[in-house]
Formats: structure tokens, sequence, C-alpha cells
């Protein structure tokens, strides 16, 4: 089961989804973890509150890539006022893998440059401290 | 009489059987009394092993290393984040700041908030009864600001005189005070709710000094309402090098770091960086680690006890105590009756010293302290005298032990009054 996911993680990591940063954007916010050194910046098109193309640029591991590289898919067609609901859970689910404490960073980087940037820090705390 | 063991909240022979350090001769053939539990108090097996078993099985640096002994190492020495948040009840584990210990986290308000709020025209509101770190930092600080530093007097049982915090209120533009919860001296336990809420009406925050409150009841700092909240780790069975500051997390989100270094950044360029969240903004390098995982199982240990029963046992304890102390002629004990204070008995006796007290009860295996206790003007100038001997209770300690104090110092009274 693990090596599917594996799969999975190594084909968008090495074949980023919606990669380069979008002209114009309508949202556009950076994020850095501060344990490794992995930095992420997301740019979106949103269109009447529906958030319509995603763009980012990123330097960091496997995880933290793949994991951009997923939830910018999981994001064309949401409406921005959604993106609140998205948690911890569902992008961990989405990695598939069983990750220890100082990875779940690394997961959870894009998801983090989101919630910083639509609703600030204190919002993104309230994510990452549900246990 | 020293008490009925069934009447004790729990059973401290069990609790002795914890501390492998209490069953040793002091000298020969005299067993170990040891009463110097506010200094510092001694450590249960528990705590101990907890290090150990760090250190021989999953040592590595926290938050760092993507390997197995660092996700070890990072999620216990986190865990401990999260029992001192319980143990206080804190609302958030991002409010819960290691630090070296009480002075260390009064030194990290000092420097961080109290460096970019205080200038000159404002006061910063001490007591008599503060222990030198609660003074001496805010003193350095306000020589270069410029700020005053006025102090709340006590009434003559050792109680605060909270008229007059009023009234210093008042007058002055306080913004901010500074109260010990339970006095290393005196053992005063005091009113620092009420404080906090007079405080707050005034305009000022409130830092309470709780070195000697959390290791022997239960504290609650959302009922409290108290702005930062200082204790330290070896004064509750834990080990020495770490401690504790909780701040309110909006008032720490706005202060800038105490230290630089690692851990605490965002992102850092030659020209310039940006912080890390709470709580790592403040805590710079690479931590008491071992320190960090022996403190939790300390809070575990005193958590499987219970506060509640802790508490109602060291009332019991010092109240005997007190009993006692008061049959010795020419002895005085300073402070409240033992209803209004922690398990502390500050002492003298007339024709003996302090230090020679300490020096002759130490033959008889028991040990205290003597000296200021690091309260030189609570001494010098409220108490007038220049040394106490301090006898101070634990959870471990036993009425046996009080008659042995009491017996050893009217020996030690024979040595000097003929």
């Amino acid at each position: 089961m693990e090596d599917m996911y594996r799969e999975l993680i190594l084909d968008h990591a090495k074949n980023r989804r919606n990669w380069g940063l979008l002209d114009e954007p309508d949202f556009d916010h950076a994020e850095d973890n501060p344990l490794c050194g992995d930095k992420l910046q997301l740019t979106l098109h949103i269109d009447d509150g529906v958030i319509k193309e995603v763009g980012w640029e990123g330097d960091g591991c496997a995880i933290s890539q793949a994991s951009a590289s997923m939830l910018g898919e999981e994001l064309i067609g949401m409406k921005m006022n959604d993106a609140i609901k998205l948690d911890k859970q569902m992008v961990l689910d989405m990695i598939g893998l069983n990750l220890t404490i100082n990875r779940v960073k690394c997961a959870t980087l894009s998801l983090k440059t989101l919630i910083v940037g639509a609703y600030g820090n204190r919002e993104w705390e309230k994510i990452e401290d549900k246990e | 009489m020293p008490a009925n063991p069934q009447t004790l909240p729990y059973d401290i022979q069990k609790i002795r059987a914890d501390f492998p350090i209490l069953h040793q001769m002091h000298h020969d053939d005299v067993p170990l009394v040891f009463l110097d539990n506010a200094a510092s108090s001694q450590k249960p097996r528990q705590v101990i092993e907890a290090m150990n078993t760090y250190y021989e099985t999953y040592h590595a640096n926290v938050h760092r290393g993507i390997h197995k002994l660092s996700e070890l190492a990072t999620e216990a020495y986190e865990a401990t984040r999260k029992k001192i948040r319980d143990f206080i009840n804190a609302s958030n584990h991002r409010e819960i700041i290691f630090t070296r210990g009480t002075t260390d986290s009064i030194n990290l308000v000092a420097q961080s908030w109290g460096r970019a709020n205080l200038g000159a025209g404002d006061v910063v509101l001490s007591t008599v009864m503060e222990h030198h770190a609660n003074i001496v930092p805010w003193q350095m600080l306000a020589s270069e600001k410029g700020f005053t530093m006025k102090y709340v007097p006590m009434h003559d049982d050792g109680t605060l005189n909270i008229e007059a915090y009023k009234q210093l209120l008042d007058e002055h533009n306080v913004k901010l005070i500074l109260v010990v919860h339970s006095s290393n001296v005196l053992g005063t336990i005091n009113p620092v709710k009420e404080m906090a809420q007079l405080a707050h009406e005034a305009g000022a925050l409130i830092l309470v000094d709780g070195a000697q409150s959390v290791p022997h009841m239960p504290v609650d700092v959302q009922d409290l309402d108290c702005d930062f909240f200082a204790f330290s780790s070896h004064k509750m069975a834990g080990p020495t090098g770490i401690g504790i500051l909780y701040g309110k997390r909006d008032i720490l989100e706005a202060m800038p770091p105490y230290q630089g270094g690692g851990d605490m950044i965002a992102r850092v360029t030659f020209d310039g960086s940006t912080w890390n969240d709470l709580p790592y903004k403040f805590e710079a390098g690479t931590p008491s680690i071992a320190e960090g995982i022996g403190l939790g199982a300390a809070v575990d240990y005193l958590t499987s006890i219970g506060m509640d029963k802790i508490h109602t046992y060291e009332q019991m304890i010092t109240e005997y105590a007190l009993d006692r102390l008061a049959e010795v002629q020419g002895l005085t004990v300073y402070g409240p009756e033992a209803s209004k204070k922690g398990a502390v008995a500050a002492f003298t006796v007339q024709g003996v010293h302090a230090h020679d007290m300490a020096q002759l009860l130490d033959a008889e295996g028991v040990a205290v302290r003597a000296g200021h206790h690091c309260a030189m003007p609570l001494h010098n100038e409220c108490l007038n005298v220049s040394a106490t001997a301090r006898a101070s209770f634990y959870i471990y300690n036993t009425f046996e032990e009080v008659d042995k104090l009491v017996t050893a110092i009217e020996k030690a009274k024979t040595t000097f009054v003929i």
C-alpha cells in the first residue's frame, strides 16, 4: 500500500502540476518551513469567488512539492470561501504516508501558504493544532 | 502528635520509596532529613529514568532531524509542552515557552516586553517580598530606560497591604505589576487573582512569579487571569536547567524575540531575518531536551498524586511544623499563619545566628537553608534581620521529620545558650 502512494508522490514531485507563477494573480502568498528551509509561493486566479487557476513555485523535498502539486489540483474549481474548511488531515490523507512529527510540516507547507495568505497566521495555527 | 497515616491524603511512605536520595545516611548513622525544598526539591526515580532512557536510547537534536531518533526526541520534548499547558490550564500550548528557569523567564519578559513598552514616566510596581529574580532584572532595565520602581508594602503578619496596592495603582502611571504567588521566605500566598483584576482595571499588566506555587498547589492561569506566569522545573520534582514562561498569546505575539539564533527564525538572509511562530520565536538554540523530557515525567508524577492532595498535605505538615516551632523558646517564625502560607518556615532563634543554626542542624542530618534566600531587601528593610534559617517541606516530608527538626534546634540552642 505504501509503495503505491510512494509512486504517486514521486510522480507529483517530478512532474509538478500547475508549476509556474500566474500573471496578475488575485491571491499571492509565500511561506517558509523554518525547520528545513523549504519555501513555497502560491498564486491564484479567482473569478466570482471560485478558484479558476493555480500556479505555484517552490523549493523543497518530495513530500512538500508533491503535496503542493496535489493540493493545487484539488483547489481548481473550489470556492475560495471553502478553503478554510480544508484541514491538516485532508492533506495527510492525500499524501497517504504515515508521517512523523517533523515531516508533517513538509506535507502541510502548501496548505499553510494558502490559509495564512487568505486568513492569517492565527487561523493556520488553529488548523495545525487540531489533534 | 504526628498525624495518623490513615488521615493523610496519600501514602507518604509509597512516595518516599520513589526518591532514591532520601534513603541514605547523611552522616554516619544519621539519616537525611531534607528540608531545603524551597531551594530545590529532590527527584523521583521516574524523572531520573525518563532522562536516562532518552540519553541511552533516543538522544538526538529536536525539531530538525528527519531520522527516527530526532522524531522520538521531538515528540517526547514537545509532549511536555502540552502537559504543562494542561497542568496550569493555559488555553493553548503556544503560550508555553521553555526557558532556563524562573529567572530566565522573568528576564525574557524584561528584555522583550519591558524594553519595548517601558520608558520615562512609567512605574513598575513590585512588592517588598519579591525574590531578587523579580527585582534585579527590572532595576537593570530601569537604569537604562528611565522608568521608576515602587514596592507594595506588607502588614506585620507578612500579608501584602492591598489597600496600599490600590493606592499605588491610583497615584502612579503603573504599567506592570510584579508579584510573587507564594513567598519563598514568608510563605505568604498572595491574592494574585484580585491583584490581576485591579491591575487590568488600571490598564497595567501583571507578571506572577510562580516558582513556589506551581510545585505545591493547583494553579489555573486562566482563572488567575495573569498576563505572564513564570516557574522552574527543579522545585517541582523535575530537573534543573529548565523552566516555563506562560504568557497570553496576544501579548506574546506582539513581543519581539528575546535571543536570536537557530530555531527561532522563519527565514534568514544576510540583510535580515523574520521570526518563527510561537512558541519557537522565544526559543533560540538547542534546548534542554533531556530536562524537558524529565519535566514532563515530573508533571506526570505530581498529577498522579494530585495537586489538591499535595496542597492539603503540605498545609497539614506546615501547621504541625508551626505549632511545634512555637514551642521552642526564643524562636521567631516569619510570615502569616499556616492557612495563609506555603510549606515554608523561616525562623530565627535568639542567640544563634542562622548560619550557625544551619551548620548545627546539618550535624543532626537536617538540611535547611540559611541566609537571605535571595530576598535581601525583605530581610534588611522589612524583617530587620540579616539572615533567617528556613525549613521548607515537600510531598515526601513526614511529621516525624518535623520532630527531628525541633529536637535538633533544641540541641543547637544548648550549644550557644547555656
